[in-house]
């Protein structure tokens, strides 16, 4: 391995991202776009949930309770049916999820028995906000019915010190506001990464075959790991701006918490672009062409990140199988560590296994990414 | 063919298939130092083939191949330090300038600066070049990418230059020039490997070898080549070349008519034919200005040679 030919070839490489200005524009400029529309569009905080009521009682005690949902910040209230058939139609309409039924005689069996019912019909097709709605809808309605239990106790004279014997004080760690974004924001930064990782290597030597400068190259005596050196260093720069890019709007623009520190970050950072830029690299030297490389490169980071990693849906949810397949998914390491570094601020020691992981992941990619290169032809 | 002593360029028995197709099929020769040895042949005759293995970026599946006493296929990576090959297909940086390519060519065979510094310049000098070292090779010339070409090729200084097919789609101007260059790297005796597409190159070659189904037809001087050429080459100068040579291919004498620039070449037995051609053509109605004798081309000679072969082969 000479130092020199990786030197002109770190050269050529700048040289030809700089002078490639649309390219470079691109390059800067996906992450950018990326981050926007996922940080913003990517969201599992159920809120303003589409609501239908059906009164059938119209009294003051049906009135309050419908009061509750409508003051809800879960709940919007689309509007008051006036039939069975009306909240049928507004469900299959999609005009709401959730539909709250009051039975005629509801404030009378509050009165007499102490009991009422009320009907809640619920659009499933999307589970997790059916099951979210419901249980928002149940926690309305029993704090509603806690504070007529009270009214019915005081009435009669009575006081009452607690009406729930035990109850549950939940302190929420790491994530306080429980805001979804604070730790889906950490993992689209590991998402755009592989996406424009990979894809910034998958052209790289396609490119020199499309072109028609491959031929000549493999006729000097470069070797394919000073090479691939080269070809990856000046990405590798490229790619760590990105990733700035991506920190900066992290805590500075979707203003998500940072805990952790620099060092780490950046270390982490880089094992994971090295991983992808790899996977890129391997990518453009078994497929010659430009256009299908950028579409497997895509493929292979684009899936497992979103996927597997434990970005959208948690790993120990998984099946063991899906479990087992996600050890190979290099984003799974990544995710973790920066989930942790910006929300819990983990010190080194909490994330040695990860890290190591992701270290060894990435040596593993260097070796076989400078290896594929072929000097041939054939 | 007599082995030159110390060959430069050594192959024997050179072989590479595609599948069922045969590109070369038992290929020898030798090029000494400081010789032009030209590929002559039609499209697929096997040139690129030949010169890609001999760059060692293709591998033959039978066959040796020695260059500079360096056994190519042992080690490849070794010799490609003595080899400079130009492929058919520029395959120089179209976004990188004249200077930047050559320095990254120099850098690759780890010339030391002020060795490739000066000979770049002067390359450039003589190749009426300098004034456009900071231009991009993407917005040069045909011919000046060739000569940009040839001086990247040469900044390592190699002992054996390859070229493929390195003056198609050049000005003639660009064309002399280039050839200018080939002849003055004789007296360092670098031994040159040119295929080409045009014949009247193959005559300034010193040795010529004609590649026919991958396979070596002939391989001698042109000027014995020519010689081997059995009758005379009639140069009949015409308006209707076409109709002509149809009328030419019928009469007794004749062994073959090529289409030319300015009308046809006739191969004939002797050189009295002249007469009998003349009537022909003149009994058809087309306008002969002039027939007479010339001397055959490289391009006549193949054409002939194949013939013979062919009929030789029929018998």
């Amino acid at each position: 391995m000479r130092w020199r030919r990786i030197q002109a070839i770190v050269v050529k490489e700048s040289l030809q991202i700089v002078r490639d200005s649309r390219s470079l524009m691109i390059v800067l400029l996906i992450p950018l776009f990326q981050m926007f529309m996922l940080g913003y569009g990517v969201s599992l905080d159920v809120q303003h949930i589409p609501l239908c009521a059906y009164d059938r009682e119209g009294s003051q005690e049906s009135q309050a309770l419908l009061h509750r949902f409508s003051a809800s910040p879960y709940f919007a209230l689309q509007g008051l049916m006036g039939s069975y058939g009306e909240v049928e139609h507004n469900l299959d309409a999609g005009q709401c999820r959730l539909a709250i039924v009051i039975p005629s005689g509801f404030s009378k069996g509050l009165a007499d028995a102490g009991k009422g019912t009320v009907q809640a019909l619920l659009d499933a097709t999307d589970s997790n906000t059916a099951n979210l709605a419901a249980n928002y809808a149940r926690a309305v309605v029993t704090n509603y019915s806690a504070d007529v239990q009270m009214e019915f106790v005081q009435k009669r004279g009575g006081t009452v010190q607690t009406l729930t014997p035990v109850e549950v004080q939940a302190r929420v760690w790491f994530n306080e506001d429980l805001v979804s974004r604070n730790f889906i924001v950490p993992g689209i930064v590991a998402l755009v990464m592989a996406i424009v990782g990979a894809q910034l290597t998958s052209l790289t030597i396609a490119r020199e075959w499309e072109r028609g400068t491959m031929e000549l190259l493999i006729s000097t005596p470069v070797e394919p790991t000073e090479l691939m050196i080269g070809k990856l260093f000046p990405y590798f720069l490229v790619g760590m701006v990105d990733a700035c890019i991506c920190l900066g709007l992290a805590v500075f623009w979707f203003n998500v918490p940072f805990r952790g520190t620099l060092p780490a970050l950046f270390f982490t950072t880089g094992l994971f672009l090295t991983v992808v830029l790899c996977i890129g690299y391997y990518v453009s030297v078994a497929i010659r062409s430009q256009v299908g490389a950028s579409q497997v490169a895509l493929l292979l980071t684009m899936l497992p990140t979103t996927l597997l990693s434990g970005f959208t849906f948690p790993i120990d949810q998984m099946p063991m199988a899906v479990q087992a397949v996600t050890y190979v998914v290099s984003a799974r390491y990544y995710v973790t560590i920066i989930k942790a570094l910006f929300l819990k601020g983990a010190p080194w020691g909490e994330l040695v296994l990860p890290i190591l992981c992701l270290t060894l992941y990435a040596l593993i990619m260097v070796f076989f990414a400078s290896r594929a290169f072929r000097k041939t032809l054939d | 063919m007599e082995a030159p002593v110390a060959a430069a360029i050594q192959v024997s028995g050179l072989e590479k298939r595609f599948g069922a197709v045969v590109a070369v099929a038992g290929l020898s020769f030798a090029v000494a130092p400081g010789e032009i040895f030209g590929l002559v042949g039609p499209d697929g005759a096997g040139k690129t083939t030949t010169m890609r293995m001999l760059a060692s970026v293709m591998r033959p599946d039978v066959g040796s191949i020695v260059i500079d006493g360096i056994d190519v296929l042992a080690s490849p990576e070794q010799a490609k330090q003595h080899i400079s090959y130009m492929p058919q297909r520029f395959g120089l940086y179209d976004d990188l300038t004249v200077e930047e390519n050559i320095r990254f060519y120099a850098d690759l065979f780890e010339v030391p600066r002020t060795v490739w510094q000066s000979r770049a310049a002067a390359m450039l000098d003589a190749a009426d070049m300098t004034p456009f070292r900071k231009r991009l090779a993407g917005q040069l010339s045909g011919g000046m990418k060739q000569k940009l070409g040839l001086t990247c090729s040469l900044v390592h200084t190699p002992r054996v230059l390859l070229l493929d097919e390195p003056t198609t789609g050049v000005d003639p101007l660009s064309r002399r020039e280039f050839w200018q260059i080939l002849y003055s790297l004789r007296s360092e005796g670098v031994a040159m490997l040119i295929s080409t597409a045009y014949l009247d190159e193959a005559e300034r070659c010193d040795r010529v070898a004609m590649l026919h189904d991958g396979a070596m037809m002939y391989c001698d001087t042109p000027a014995k080549l020519k010689e081997q050429m059995p009758g005379v080459m009639l140069e009949v100068v015409t308006d209707d070349p076409r109709r002509a040579h149809d009328v030419v291919l019928g009469l007794s004498g004749v062994r073959g008519a090529l289409l030319v620039g300015n009308g046809i070449h006739v191969h004939v037995d002797r050189r009295d034919c002249c007469a009998q051609i003349a009537v022909a053509l003149q009994a058809e109605g087309i306008a002969a200005t002039d027939i007479d004798a010339v001397e055959p081309t490289i391009e006549d000679l193949f054409v002939a040679l194949l013939e013979q072969k062919k009929t030789g082969a029929s018998k």
